[in-house]
């Protein structure tokens, strides 16, 4: 523990549990993304992959605004441009940069195989470490919002660390502090709803009477939250989902298959051990005794000699 | 040692049993997982002004090493100046790409010369190209000076050379770059900040 900038809150597939005793006094933090002032300029894209030195292929254009395509190993936030009619005549251009959400109950993390490949902070951050990662891709299953990629390079998940290098010494994550026009926002959580309750209120005073915040308690609420001015349908952009919880199929291989698996492998090593004890090993005839046998004579015919043709050969007929 | 064949197997069947275990979690725990190191943490941080656009936002550049002597510094790193008034730490995708541009290897590091009619670039030192840039200047100025008008009123004028200036300067180097281009009494003196 000593060597950690931040406290570990949960560790995947380990049951021994993280210390905690200091976990009362980090203050958890949160993204705050304000859609309503984004202007798709992509400035956080860049700013994270300069931070964590990925470069993503140059790709093509497809007719969208979209660049790359989707979230990538080397993409862990894209911005989604949606064009939305809200209403007859009233069309709107919703700009949501993607990213990992970091929930405060990250599915990833419970799906998890690998003990120390996904981590969660005290400070709220979920982060993967991929020397544990074994490549499997149940994150991607257990993930809510469809965020980790797995890599082509090396088979493993990666996704958004919310710079947990950066927030580790104080400083803020790196699309935060690019965002031209702050529409990206850091600070403790109870800060970051304190703003959007600032920002909503602007929007609703602005006509947009269904603003709010974005912080599914689907999935324990999360440390990445969205401002929209469509509160009530967050699947306008770019179907962000409206009420995200865990695949069922998470709970149900952690749940009950696996311990249930476990007590199989346990109650088959203690049978076989019962059965050693009251019947005691299988008894076979001692085959090294016989080893002095002479071996038995050989057969002439079907010795072989290159004088006879083979069709007179006794074992082809 | 001998080993029998019967005693093989066992051996074949604890050493399968146990690493099994350990494959099951009920090894010792490794070292816990830390974040990955700030790679900023010694790093030579230097104010500097983006080169693009006219807004001259103000970037941080960090390089690697500490000065020493031994030590050339190479930049790893640029983000913006939360100090500059202009940018308070934002930058644009542009200026949030910086690092690349500074590594790209199309980028021109040294002066270049064309010969009027020639195809040809070649490299010159910057002694020469200050050098060739002040003589052509001087001559220039000497042969187009007005230092009076017709009304015999002196005017100091040179209006046969002008000069473009960047706008990515702070407000001291555009002071200076202003009082240089007047003394010389330049006239056509403009600025790219209108791109």
């Amino acid at each position: 523990m000593a060597l950690q900038s931040l406290d570990i809150k949960a560790r995947s597939a380990t049951t021994t549990p993280s210390p905690h005793v200091r976990i009362e006094g980090a203050i958890p933090v949160a993204k705050l993304i304000d859609i309503s002032k984004c202007i798709g300029c992509k400035a956080c894209q860049v700013a994270c992959m300069e931070w964590n030195d990925l470069r993503d292929e140059v790709g093509t254009n497809v007719g969208v605004y979209d660049n790359p395509r989707d979230l990538t190993d080397q993409s862990w936030t894209v911005m989604r441009f949606s064009e939305v009619e809200v209403e007859q005549g009233r069309l709107e251009w919703l700009i949501r940069k993607d990213g990992c959400m970091h929930c405060a109950d990250p599915g990833c993390l419970k799906a998890c195989p690998s003990p120390g490949a996904i981590v969660q902070y005290s400070n709220g951050i979920v982060d993967f470490h991929e020397e544990n990662c074994i490549g499997c891709g149940y994150c991607i299953t257990g993930c809510p919002f469809n965020i980790p990629r797995i890599s082509k390079k090396d088979n493993k998940a990666y996704k958004c660390t919310l710079c947990s290098d950066r927030v580790g010494v104080g400083l803020e994550p790196a699309c935060v502090k690019t965002c031209p026009t702050g529409a990206i926002v850091f600070g403790s959580k109870i800060d970051m709803i304190h703003h959007a309750e600032g920002r909503i209120a602007d929007l609703k005073e602005r006509g947009y009477s269904n603003a709010g915040l974005y912080d599914p308690q689907g999935v324990g609420g999360t440390h990445v939250m969205y401002v929209l001015q469509h509160g009530d349908k967050p699947e306008l952009y770019a179907n962000l989902p409206k009420d995200p919880s865990i695949s069922p199929l998470v709970s149900l291989w952690k749940g009950i298959t696996k311990p249930l698996m476990n007590f199989g492998i346990g109650l088959a090593v203690f049978a076989g051990f019962f059965h050693f004890v009251t019947v005691g090993p299988k008894l076979v005839p001692d085959e090294e005794a016989d080893a002095d046998d002479p071996p038995p004579p050989a057969d002439p015919s079907r010795a072989y000699d290159p004088a006879r043709p083979l069709s007179t050969r006794s074992d082809h007929e | 040692m001998q080993v029998t064949r019967r005693q093989f197997f066992k051996i074949c069947a604890a050493g399968v049993g146990s690493s099994s275990l350990v494959a099951l979690g009920f090894a010792p725990g490794e070292a816990l997982a830390e974040v990955r190191a700030f790679k900023l943490a010694r790093t030579t941080e230097t104010r500097n002004t983006c080169p693009y656009c006219s807004v001259g936002c103000g970037v941080l550049i960090y390089s690697l090493g500490d000065k020493a002597k031994n030590a050339p510094g190479e930049i790893m790193h640029i983000e913006g100046d939360p100090d500059h008034p202009v940018n308070r730490g934002t930058l644009c995708p542009k200026g949030a790409g910086l690092l690349d541009f500074v590594h790209s290897p199309g980028r021109l590091t040294q002066p270049e010369y064309r010969a009027p009619g020639s195809k040809e670039w070649t490299p010159i030192s910057w002694d020469d190209a200050f050098t060739r840039i002040a003589k052509l200047m001087k001559d220039d100025r000497d042969k187009n000076f007005i230092a009076k008008n017709d009304k015999g009123e002196t005017v100091n004028r040179w209006v046969s050379t002008g000069m473009l200036a960047a706008s990515a300067s702070s407000n001291e180097t555009g002071y200076l770059t202003q009082k240089i281009a007047r003394s010389l009494g330049m006239l056509a003196f403009d600025n790219q900040a209108r791109v």
